[in-house]
């Protein structure tokens, strides 16, 4: 029997894949219930991203209402949903950034490069924006759908089919393997971005598309890769990018319950299974790196999944954290994990509209 | 012409429960009149600042008053135990859609019931969210046409239009869920789900719900619904096992039980919206009642002046003789001071 098991885990591992299913350390921690402090009429909604910068300021990018429809001529405008914020190490209330911009519809994710200029993902508006530190437009990647289709388009139409994605009247999809994508910034419900040290820029893209977009550090499309599946290489719901020292890129598959690890070129390398389907992922700057996972719950199932891996860059497993629910220490819906500091780390959660600052004790 | 007039209600008894909005005469006889006073310009509103239908209302210990009102966009407010402005408390939050119910538990946490977005939201004192219930579906997909045919099953942590929500003593949570679903969740203090009673389904039956609109709790944990579309009140053990329903009093929009030893149970006969011909004479009033059912008095009738009632959404009780009364359709917090004295003499029948 044990054997049986045994060749039943390793033939569904792929070669070079290093984590083993075994029991995993618990690692205790500690949650800090006023880690940020509001003014009285700012409210998080659901906290879809959270980043910190080389000061420790944080940046939480929150789904504060569904954008509105307006009616013109022949055609609806969606306008607004989420805002982006900032707060000081000690979580004192800084600033919002990008007050009332053009792109801000359904916050996915923020970022912080090394230079401390600050990324947004929309998923709706399909584009990512660059800020610099002072908080002012330097690029951007993608295009808002000039207009809403209502009611809107499904989700996922064949390749060719008219109409953009995330129900927006976008670009003609484009012919070709699904998912795939244009290759182009043209992208369909992107989810996160990362930087080599070079500079390039890696976009995960995303529920509609299912491929990774590299850009050069001026913006201009190098090259894309991935398409919906589940063999090496495909995706199945790109939900989050990290990049390690070396270059090397991972993507967060969630649909396929795994990690897949790519060289800086987008050539496989290997892949990381048994951590539950990968949400949010993070990889701790320094010497020793380590790579944070989190198996998130469903928004509507607080009785399943919702522990955060820690991990090496192997894939090894270090321990695990936390549990889904919706009390302090209790995580809903991780959607961003900002890992800075190995054992400090930011978690922004969709299910419970808050971030919660965590400190490990391994 | 009676003949005819008997026709008519029959008819319109028909088209109204295709909607869930039966309205019925309450049964209940010779039930005491208890009288009141509405308060004069209880609420005094900042200039600039409206209620829209004024859907929830609730005091806390202090006796601060929230009301939970479909503006321009659904906002909460709070007054002090005079009516004076005080805050507006969640502006702009992700889950204000659609007010549906607000309540304040033994804490003074404030929470909402919004049908728009599917959610139940809790605040604490200092107004900042500290529960959210429920799940509101992404809207990166665009605008969908409105879902048609029967419900699809109901599930733990999702509501669909949910109504009311009521705590009992030790913190357990009860939903009542509400215009799509029909049934009442009961989750412990940390929001993970126990059980439920009713469905997806609209029923009749012990137990079944036709639009269970509004839900309350007494100090031994037993659960009351109003359970509107059925015209009665339907009692249920902590574990949410029927034990007896409360079918004399008209349609049941709403309830409220105030605390203290001697609890009292309010139930609204509320007039439908929409004034069809007739339903003033037989609708519109309060009931004060046991908890065991019995009737102990009646006040309050059908109007748009001030003292009467516009179709009653929702009241708090936490003073018996101090109710606060919101209307749908004539979007004000009314105050009623019930006289005691005349209370009493009800309470001796």
């Amino acid at each position: 029997m044990k054997r049986y098991f045994l060749s039943l885990v390793a033939s569904m591992l792929l070669p070079g894949m290093a984590a083993v299913a075994q029991s995993v350390p618990e690692i205790r921690f500690d949650s800090d219930p006023g880690a940020l402090k509001f003014p009285d009429n700012i409210h998080l909604g659901e906290a879809a991203g959270v980043a910190t910068d080389s000061k420790g300021d944080i940046f939480v990018y929150t789904r504060t209402g569904h954008p509105t429809i307006s009616i013109g001529t022949s055609r609806a405008f969606a306008h607004g949903g989420s805002r982006l914020f900032e707060f000081d190490r000690n979580g004192k209330f800084v600033r919002e950034i990008g007050q009332g911009i053009y792109g801000f519809l359904v916050a996915q994710q923020v970022r912080v490069d090394p230079q401390d200029n600050i990324w947004v993902v929309d998923q709706m508006s399909n584009m990512v924006i660059k800020f610099d530190p002072s908080g002012q437009v330097q690029m951007l990647l993608g295009r808002k759908a000039e207009a809403e289709r209502i009611p809107a388009l499904p989700l996922n139409r064949p390749p060719g089919a008219p109409g953009g994605g995330g129900g927006g009247e976008g670009p003609p999809a484009p012919r070709g393997l699904p998912g795939a994508g244009a290759q182009s910034d043209i992208f369909q419900r992107p989810t996160d971005v990362a930087w080599d040290a070079s500079g390039n820029i890696y976009v995960a893209d995303g529920y509609g598309n299912a491929r990774v977009a590299k850009f050069d550090r001026d913006g201009k499309f190098v090259k894309s890769w991935g398409s919906k599946g589940d063999a090496q290489s495909q995706f199945s719901t790109v939900h989050g990018i990290a990049i390690d020292a070396q270059g090397n890129v991972y993507v967060a598959d969630s649909g396929n319950k795994r990690i897949q690890v790519f060289d800086p070129d987008g050539n496989f390398k290997t892949s990381i299974s048994n951590v539950g389907s990968p949400s949010a992922i993070c990889i701790t700057p320094g010497g020793h790196q380590y790579l944070y996972s989190s198996n998130s719950n469903p928004p509507d199932d607080i009785d399943a999944n919702g522990e955060i891996y820690k991990l090496e860059l192997t894939g090894q497993i270090v321990g695990k954290f936390g549990r889904a629910g919706k009390a302090q220490k209790e995580f809903g819906t991780v959607n961003a994990v900002d890992c800075r500091n190995e054992n400090e780390l930011y978690v922004g959660e969709i299910g419970n509209w808050r971030v919660q600052k965590l400190t490990l004790h391994p | 012409m009676r003949r005819f007039l008997t026709c008519w209600c029959i008819l319109v008894e028909a088209l109204c429960a295709n909607a869930a909005h039966a309205q019925m005469k309450a049964t209940a006889q010779n039930v005491p009149e208890i009288p009141y006073e509405s308060v004069r310009n209880f609420l005094k509103l900042p200039p600039n600042l409206y209620l829209g239908e004024a859907i929830g209302v609730a005091t806390n210990s202090k006796g601060h008053v929230f009301v939970y009102t479909r503006s321009a966009n659904t906002r909460l407010f709070e007054f002090d135990q005079n009516g004076k402005y005080v805050r507006e408390v969640g502006e702009g939050l992700y889950g204000f859609e659609f007010a549906h119910s607000v309540r304040v538990d033994s804490e003074d946490n404030i929470w909402v019931v919004d049908e728009g977005s599917n959610l139940v939201i809790k605040f604490n004192p200092e107004g900042r969210v500290v529960m959210v219930l429920g799940h509101r579906p992404e809207v990166v997909a665009g605008a969908t046409a409105t879902a048609g045919g029967p419900a699809p099953p109901a599930e733990k942590y999702t509501f669909s239009r949910p109504t009311d929500v009521a705590w009992d003593p030790q913190g357990n949570i009860f939903v009542s869920d509400g215009y799509g679903n029909n049934r009442v969740v009961k989750y412990d203090k940390n929001g993970r789900f126990l059980k439920q009673v009713g469905s997806e389904k609209a029923g009749k039956e012990p137990g079944q719900f036709t639009l269970p609109h509004a839900i309350a709790v007494d100090g031994k944990g037993n659960v009351y619904v109003s359970d509107r579309g059925n015209n009665r009140t339907q009692v249920f053990d902590n574990d949410l096992n029927f034990k007896t329903a409360y079918e004399n009093v008209g349609t049941a929009w709403t309830v409220c039980i105030s605390p203290g030893p001697h609890q009292y149970l309010f139930t609204s006969n509320s007039n439908p919206n929409g004034n069809p011909p007739g339903s003033w004479d037989i609708t519109g009033e309060i009931y004060k009642m046991e908890l065991d059912g019995t009737v102990l008095g009646r006040f309050g009738h059908a109007s748009k002046q001030l003292g009467g009632f516009q179709v009653v959404h929702m009241f708090d009780c936490r003073n018996p003789n101090e109710i606060i009364v919101a209307e749908i359709e004539s979007w004000r917090v009314q105050k009623l001071m019930l006289k005691p004295a005349q209370t009493k003499i009800s309470l001796a029948n």
